[in-house]
């Protein structure tokens, strides 16, 4: 497993090409930002749409304070912590006052929540300039160890190491950390009090459990893990706009969540590898027609949400639990449950 | 004993619109008492319950617990001034295992935060595996019920195992006043021996209970004192063989019952 991971980037980038390492890379990102999510989704049992704008606000905080925006240059090992702190009062500043909400109502805000983020900062280039608004920021600082900058080709020993497999280091060392402490937190009191909220709220609070807290820890974790992504997303792109962040982003991370299987931590990751992975090899769709029609008739990237809508209404369908999810969860998912 | 009740409750009022489910309730649960509410469906028990627990504001009127008024107090607070309670439509977490299911009760017991949850120093271990320990203990009371079972989904389990599971949980957060809301209800003659069994084990072990039950052998056997409400007024209240033989007891349980099956019956 070890090796595994650790060749994986020569191995694609050989087999590939560097594309497919980074690839990869965002695949690594993706199931960091899925975990995230799977602790308000999948431990709390409730529905964030707006999960992109804890994201977006620490792609931004590496963004403004490592790059020429406004002539700051933090180190990388600095803000990464900084990010997901920030990302964590948002989610805090998002669950407060949404406490009182359930399911669709909840959604409806954190979907707005993510919007009113996203406009934001592409609004914030005037009176005065702070984001760039929708040109972005671009010439953000790379991420240095020991002196070296992480955004290099290399050669050692006269093997290349491009960055993007240095980065695939980075972000694996990452989000193996981000699953190991979600894992133990969710055999915790905290994580037991999040599955006593998600299954019965009523029967929570009777039992002894400060709903109002949990659910607030639930919002800031979820959102710290997210402004992590962020952080890193920033300093591999090197350039950030408000494009990154939209709805479509907060839908996709969800749908790696339920297609994984809700509240599972390896199903999680692997929903996010596969709807990383899938939609990027249907690039390959444009050459097939070309040699097989000898015109492109469908953009293969426009295929995306297709493929994440058709991939969602399967597993809906036939697979609620999702891809690692327990028989049990299925039953219990398609059982009418009775409200009382 | 100091002499003031472990359970006061004065003048309790609670409306729904124009409905008083529960109007001028009274009564006092002393300390080592098993306690009864009885009455006819929607006489206001299982809204008395809501109100006490904190999960109903009363619309006037006071609750008094171990000497404190709990008027006001969520319902977490007012568990962990150990007051706990069952549900009659037992409310599990389904989802989760028998043994985390009890162990959720410890809750409001344990300190563990978010962060020393995450990273797990040894205190946190030590209590988690302290946690675990108990939850353990508090099924193995119900003999071999849950033996092997402890990782199986709660949502799975039979119902009697359900009912005890929803004990175990509220056991589990130590309690000193154990609310239950028909506990022997859908059960046979054999399980609700097994259930008046325990709660007198309970009782023993030093936890007040205040039950609600509608088995009346059940609560002439083991009730010390009985409160009956009747469309949300008490009626009634003493020992079980006064109780028994009161006249607007009588009226209200059989009253109803002539006066409506007939129209029942032609439908």
């Amino acid at each position: 497993m070890t090796l595994a991971l650790l060749g994986a980037p020569f191995v694609v980038g050989a087999l590939l090409g560097n594309y497919w390492v980074r690839v990869m890379d965002m695949a690594a990102l993706y199931v960091i930002l899925a975990l995230g999510l799977n602790v308000v989704v999948g431990m709390a049992g409730l529905l964030d749409l707006g999960y992109v704008a804890f994201y977006a606000v620490g792609a931004y905080t590496m963004a403004l304070l490592s790059s020429p925006q406004l002539n700051l240059h933090v180190s990388f090992w600095v803000l990464l912590p900084l990010a997901g702190v920030l990302a964590a009062i948002a989610g805090v500043a998002l669950g407060y006052p949404v406490l009182r909400l359930r399911s669709d109502y909840l959604a409806m805000v954190t979907l707005a929540f993510g919007e009113i983020v996203r406009i934001f900062l592409n609004n914030l280039d005037a009176p005065i300039n702070i984001t760039n608004g929708p040109m972005g920021i671009s010439g953000i600082s790379p991420p240095y160890l020991l002196g070296y900058s992480l955004k290099r080709n290399y050669e050692i020993f006269g093997v290349e190491v491009t960055y993007t497999a240095i980065f695939w280091y980075l972000i694996i060392v990452l989000a193996l950390g981000t699953a190991f402490l979600l894992s133990r937190l969710r055999d915790s009191r905290i994580g037991w009090a999040w599955g006593a909220i998600r299954e019965d709220e009523l029967a929570a609070r009777t039992s002894g459990i400060d709903v109002r807290r949990l659910k607030l820890y639930a919002f800031g974790t979820g959102a710290f893990f997210a402004g992590f992504a962020g952080c890193i997303f920033a300093a591999f792109q090197g350039f950030v706009s408000p494009e990154s962040f939209t709805l479509f982003e907060s839908i996709a991370v969800l749908s790696m969540v339920v297609l994984g299987g809700i509240g599972s931590l390896p199903g999680v990751a692997v929903g996010a590898v596969v709807l990383t992975v899938l939609p990027e090899s249907l690039r390959g769709l444009n050459d097939l027609q070309q040699a097989l029609l000898g015109h492109q008739y469908v953009n293969g990237t426009d295929l995306r949400m297709v493929i994440y809508s058709v991939v969602l209404l399967l597993v809906i369908i036939y697979r609620p639990q999702g891809l690692l999810g327990s028989e049990q969860r299925r039953r219990e998912l398609t059982a009418a449950r009775a409200e009382s | 004993m100091n002499g003031s009740p472990l359970l006061q409750v004065a003048g309790l009022v609670k409306r729904f619109g124009g409905l008083a489910a529960l109007n001028e309730v009274a009564f006092r649960v002393e300390q080592g008492q098993i306690f009864s509410v009885i009455g006819p469906n929607g006489s206001g028990k299982t809204t008395l319950f809501n109100v006490i627990t904190g999960v109903l504001p009363p619309s006037s009127g006071q609750v008094e617990f171990r000497g404190r008024s709990v008027v006001g107090l969520q319902p977490h607070q007012i568990t962990e001034l150990r007051l706990a309670r069952t549900f009659q439509n037992i409310r599990l977490f389904p989802q989760m295992s028998v043994l985390e299911n009890v162990m959720v009760g410890a809750h409001c017991r344990t300190k563990a935060g978010l962060l020393a949850s995450a990273f797990q120093p040894d205190w946190v271990k030590r209590e988690r595996r302290e946690t675990e320990d108990k939850a353990k203990r508090l099924l193995s009371t119900f003999g071999a019920a849950f033996e092997g079972r402890h990782h199986d989904l709660a949502g799975a389990q039979p119902y009697a195992s359900r009912r005890k599971i929803e004990i175990a949980r509220a056991l589990a957060s130590e309690p000193e006043l154990l609310l239950l809301d028909e506990p022997c209800a859908g059960m046979n003659p054999v399980e609700i021996a097994e259930a008046t069994g325990y709660i007198h084990r309970l009782r023993d072990q030093g936890i007040t209970i205040l039950l609600i039950e509608h088995q009346m052998s059940v609560v002439m056997e083991i009730s010390d004192w009985i409160v009956v409400l009747d469309h949300g007024v008490k009626i009634s209240e003493g020992k079980p063989a006064s109780v028994s033989r009161d006249e607007k007891v009588i009226e209200a349980y059989l009253g109803r019952r002539t006066g409506r099956a007939p129209a029942r019956k032609r439908q």
